[in-house]
């Protein structure tokens, strides 16, 4: 692998659009969490033995065919920037990247990534491992496949933590088992304005499943985005947890498109209305906040989902969302902003990214 | 809003079941959901609630047992109450030292306290009751990719097996 510090348009691959159901799915992503046999967990580890941790992993994940070719980030060796980007990118966790201000990374913590990102792992997380693929909507069994494929890898050349009754050993009883935490990034605007939206979430806990805010466990949940995810990792086999997610999404999916043919047939004044308002302000406003941007996004893609919206593309949603977040501006306009600076960068870039850098007539660039 | 079962009484759990594709919610007062053996704490229960109910409740059997959980993780250090502080376990070893406390734990965590997942074999080990299991696990894994028709992957197992067989 290579050693980088600078991380471009790496891990974005998913911003095509290009996954089956790319308008209500945003992104698949599976994880598999591993621990090395002969270390105590991550957080047990004085700075000396994490680094020693992080040698290890790296020389084996080199002799993988999977990411020999592939990129490996040091988070403490690059700038709190690129920290922040990494995790915007839902690429690391809050914790690698030393908290939401990218303070401090962790001694050891890392990243090893393929190609553009959609397969790599995290090291010295509160796992030693944190194997993890990501795809564009919904592609479960691709994702699996990948992840468990770098698994036999890597596990053919480090000595895994593994118990015969429960499984592989992690740090949270949570991950034990399969160490499989598949989560499914959904935009459900239909649900939510039809007020349906507490029923579906109350049914997906009780077939064993959870759903979070768009940044993992404890967010909070903006722009009607989603991530369901599996709630057990024990007692059930890697296939079953996938299929059975699988399912559930797909369900969840098809009341989604039952919502929104409500919505359409009941007040389609009012959802146009709300739809095109939303773009106007997106396309002219000269300042932004991100909370802002994306409940606007959340219209928008809604009206692109209806074909309200002839001539404008998912991808370009998505590349908005991850974008116009403060450390993404940051990075793009190479110096610290300050809040007021934040925003009316945010809403400049938003401005480009539709193709209305004016913010006037209908001319595209 | 009324009970669904008995009409009579004010509905106070409101459950969402989806089985086969279909979505139904059930209206149900105390009682009758009482009946139907749905208690309305787990029915309200958040995320991680629980992880955070059962480490209180672990918590409260331990004050109660006088004292007789002073128990520490012999590899790593952790104590069972620097584990119900943070929720996290030191090391493998945790795993043994505190079993019965876990597998407690993971019976309310999960669907049961057994792995049925991939079988793994450390690459040093390559005695035959640890190669046996592998086999035995790779096996069913076999099963279960010809069930779901993805040969691809069968066909993987497939040679995985025979490698394992041929070692």
């Amino acid at each position: 692998m290579r050693s980088v510090t600078s991380v471009g348009d790496v891990g974005l691959e998913w911003l095509d659009g290009s996954g089956p159901h790319a308008d209500v799915v945003l992104s698949t992503r599976v994880r598999l969490a591993r621990n090395l046999q002969a270390h105590a967990f991550p957080t047990r580890l004085g700075a000396d033995e994490r680094r020693e941790i992080w040698s290890r992993i790296r020389a084996a994940a080199d002799a993988t065919e999977m990411l020999r070719e592939g990129a490996a980030i040091e988070l403490s060796a690059v700038p709190s920037v690129t920290r922040r980007v990494l995790l915007e990118r839902h690429l690391i966790s809050r914790e690698l990247a030393g908290g939401v201000a990218g303070d401090q990374a962790p001694a050891g913590a890392g990243l090893f990534m393929r190609g553009g990102g959609d397969l790599g792992a995290m090291v010295n997380e509160e796992d030693h491992l944190r194997l993890q693929a990501l795809r564009s909507g919904l592609r479960l069994h691709d994702a699996f496949r990948d992840v468990e494929a770098l698994d036999e890898e890597l596990g053919g050349r480090l000595a895994f933590a593994f118990h015969p009754e429960f499984g592989f050993l992690t740090s949270c009883p949570t991950n034990v088992g399969t160490g499989l935490r598949a989560s499914i990034l959904v935009h459900l605007p239909g649900l939510v304005l039809t007020k349906e939206i507490a029923k579906v979430l109350q049914g997906i806990n009780q077939v064993g499943l959870t759903f979070r805010g768009l940044y993992g466990e404890g967010s909070e949940v903006i722009g009607n985005f989603f991530q369901i995810s599996n709630q057990t990792t024990l007692g059930k086999s890697e296939e079953d947890l996938i299929d059975h997610l699988n399912r559930i999404v797909g369900q969840v999916i098809q009341y989604e498109m039952q919502a929104r043919g409500v919505l359409l047939r009941d007040a389609p004044a009012v959802i146009e209305d709300k739809i095109w308002r939303a773009y106007g302000l997106l396309s002219h406003a000269r300042t932004l906040s991100f909370e802002e941007v994306m409940n606007l996004l959340s219209a928008v893609r809604l009206g692109v989902g209806l074909k309200l919206i002839p001539d404008l593309r998912v991808s370009s949603l998505n590349t908005v969302m991850i974008y116009s977040q403060a450390a993404h501006l940051e990075h793009a306009a190479g110096r610290r902003l300050s809040d007021g600076e934040e925003e009316i960068h945010r809403a400049a870039f938003v401005r480009r990214a539709l193709g209305r850098p004016e913010g006037q007539g209908t001319e595209r660039q | 809003m009324l009970c669904d079962h008995c009409g009579e009484r004010d509905a106070v759990i409101h459950l969402t079941h989806i089985e086969n594709n279909e979505m139904n919610s059930f209206h149900l007062c105390e009682s009758c959901a009482a009946e139907k053996g749905i208690d309305p704490e787990d029915a309200e229960e958040g995320v991680n609630a629980p992880l955070a109910a059962f480490l209180a409740q672990m918590g409260g059997e331990r004050s109660g047992a006088a004292g007789s959980d002073e128990s520490e993780c012999p590899y790593c250090s952790l104590s069972l109450d620097g584990f119900r502080k943070t929720g996290r376990l030191g090391c493998s070893q945790c795993y043994v030292a505190f079993e019965t406390h876990l597998r407690n734990l993971m019976r309310r965590l999960h669907a049961g306290t057994q792995h049925v997942g991939k079988v793994y074999l450390p690459p040093e080990d390559s005695s035959d009751t640890s190669r046996a299991e592998r086999l035995n696990g790779l096996k069913r894994r076999l099963t279960r990719a010809v069930d779901s028709e993805d040969f691809e992957r069968a066909a993987k197992i497939r040679d995985q097996i025979r490698a394992l067989e041929g070692a």
